[in-house]
């Protein structure tokens, strides 16, 4: 047997959580004495997976699985996990791998646990630590089948190199028409700006900024940072800022390195849905607002001063240090 | 149109979270409940096609007899009738299998559950039943158009949102999105007498085992306080990000 991970990639590049996957595995695996085998889906460079300790890489190479399906993509995952005798795959909490691991988990008749933030806890029985209600809480889950599926939750392992020597091996599974019964007639992405799914900085702001027209402060401080731009409920739901933007129980989770909360005041739905960031830092007049007890940094100040302040100091600081 | 939508019964999104005998179970004392708010976006969304092209919606819970005044709220609502499986939703896999029978029996066209419920957040029971039916599948859906036996769903994805398109029978992952906030219904009192007629049939669990367990829960470690910073002094903040966080 080995471990299983679905390493996702973009553009023929793994992305970050791949290698938090790689990591994570790697970890179980030696605890388990087994190996970690990686699944890559149109990846012709696959060699930084022997950074983070996978030991064997299958290779599929498909042109109809180029926009992610997530029946055809289960489907892979699945035979993968059959042809390697995969006991516990680990899986992401990307939207694409959220879509698909109920999927897997079915194929597999395996036991699925998702928002998983630590190392199993007991491989026998087998017990992981995940977050619930909201992240308000964590329940810790015995998954009690054979063949076990994990969804790692983003940000929650990190990256820990582990040079290994990666076998390589071209796999094709046989895929059915019934896979690509739903299909993609077109994608809207925002290009050129980070996503709040992929940041490791969100800069968020909320009715303290008193009109959609005081935004390009809050804009400039993500440029400066290399952020990504939330809001909160109330400023989306007036209109303010895009749905896209609205982080909280919910809108969209962040687990972010760092949060930075401008002017939202923190109610109990909001800080559910951004708890699982690392560093909390709150700038609010009302030194009162709940987000300063969950926040690790405050400043209470007025963010139409505190924030072109912060920019500046942020300015000088980026460029001493580059 | 046979519409299904299948209904969590879970705590406010203003609860307070504890546990009880010994963090085994979740403490309900004071706790109001709702309709999980994902589920509650898909439930408008179905009872806007009945308005717009015909349909019957059935709302569905797995869970015990304090979810029915949440299923009572569901016809309130404008759902036409309930279905409560006669079961402790323990588990992901063992839910999704008693949906599945609900499914087969009523044989519905258009299966709506939110994406994840807020009190366990598993995320898995829509993939689940789709997979156990082999029914058409979106998660994360942020619009729907039918159109006889065409779907046209958009999906939220990270960083945008696409389109596809599939056939029913269809289940949908639903959250916000698939109506608009201001849209979502609150039930009036002609609602609320009406709901009291409509038929709420319990059934008997299948004899399906449970793929997981909750052992136990625990609240989240005591933050130490806020460090304070002044607005004067900003350079301290940056410091401390830089030094102490190690973030920036």
């Amino acid at each position: 047997m080995s471990i299983l991970i679905y390493a996702e990639s973009a553009e023929g590049k793994f992305k970050k959580v791949a290698l938090e996957l790689a990591s994570y595995a790697k970890k179980v695996a030696e605890s388990m004495g087994t190996t970690v085998t990686a699944i890559a889906v149109n990846t012709s460079d696959v060699s930084e997976l022997s950074n983070y300790g996978v030991d064997k890489v299958l290779k599929v190479t498909n042109d109809k699985l180029n926009s992610f399906n997530a029946k055809a993509y289960a489907d892979v995952i699945k035979q993968a996990a059959e042809k390697e005798d995969a006991k516990i795959v680990v899986m992401s909490s990307t939207t694409d791998s959220l879509y698909a691991a109920p999927l897997v988990s079915v194929a597999l008749n395996a036991g699925y646990a998702s928002n998983v933030v630590a190392l199993p806890l007991s491989t026998s029985p087998f017990q992981v630590k995940r977050t619930a209600f909201s992240n308000k809480a964590f329940n810790v889950t015995e998954i009690e089948t054979e063949v076990k599926v994990i969804g790692l939750a983003k940000n929650s392992f990190g990256l820990v190199e582990n040079a290994s020597t990666l076998a390589q091996e071209d796999f094709t599974p046989s895929l059915k028409d019934s896979d690509f019964s739903v299909k993609v007639e077109s994608v809207e992405k925002v290009s050129g700006k980070v996503t709040i799914a992929d940041a490791e900085i969100v800069v968020s702001a909320g009715r303290g900024m008193k009109g959609p027209e005081n935004w390009g402060m809050i804009e400039e401080l993500a440029s400066v940072l290399g952020a990504a731009t939330a809001c909160s409920k109330p400023v989306s739901d007036i209109g303010w800022r895009p749905h896209s933007e609205h982080v909280g129980q919910t809108g969209k989770p962040v687990a972010a390195n760092l949060y930075i909360a401008v002017g939202i005041s923190g109610a109990i739905q909001h800080i559910a849905g951004i708890n699982s960031s690392k560093v909390k830092v709150v700038i609010n007049t009302d030194a009162d607002a709940p987000f300063f007890k969950v926040a690790d940094y405050g400043v209470v100040g007025d963010a139409f001063e505190v924030v072109p302040a912060l920019i500046e100091k942020l300015k000088a600081f980026k460029a001493s240090n580059s | 149109m046979k519409i299904l939508v299948c209904i969590s019964h879970v705590p406010d999104t203003t609860s307070k979270i504890n546990f009880i005998n010994g963090d085994t179970e979740f403490d309900t004392n004071g706790v109001q409940y709702v309709i999980n708010p994902n589920d509650e976006f898909g439930l408008t969304k179905a009872v806007i096609l009945k308005e717009q092209q015909g349909a019957t919606v059935t709302v569905v819970n797995v869970g015990g007899t304090d979810a029915e005044a949440t299923l009572r709220k569901a016809l309130a609502i404008g759902a036409d009738e309930a279905i409560r499986v006669n079961a402790n939703a323990t588990d992901g896999m063992f839910v999704a299998k008693q949906l599945a029978a609900v499914v087969k029996e009523g044989n519905y066209d258009l299966v709506i559950a939110g994406k994840e419920s807020l009190d366990y957040n598993g995320g898995m029971v829509p993939g689940m039943l789709s997979a156990m039916l082999d029914y058409n599948f979106v998660n994360s859906c942020v619009g729907l158009d039918i159109t006889g036996t065409d779907a046209k769903v958009m999906r939220e994805i990270d960083g945008g949102k696409e389109t596809l398109s599939t056939s029913l029978p269809l289940i949908v992952g639903g959250q916000k999105g698939l109506v608009e906030e201001k849209d979502l219904r609150i039930p009036n009192m002609r609602g609320i007498m009406m709901a009291r007629s409509k038929v709420l049939t319990v059934l008997e669990p299948t004899n399906d085992a449970a793929a997981t367990k909750a052992v136990k829960f625990e609240k989240p470690a005591a933050k130490s306080a806020v460090k304070l910073v002044s607005a004067d002094n900003l350079d301290e903040l940056v410091n401390l990000l830089h030094n102490e966080a190690k973030v920036i």
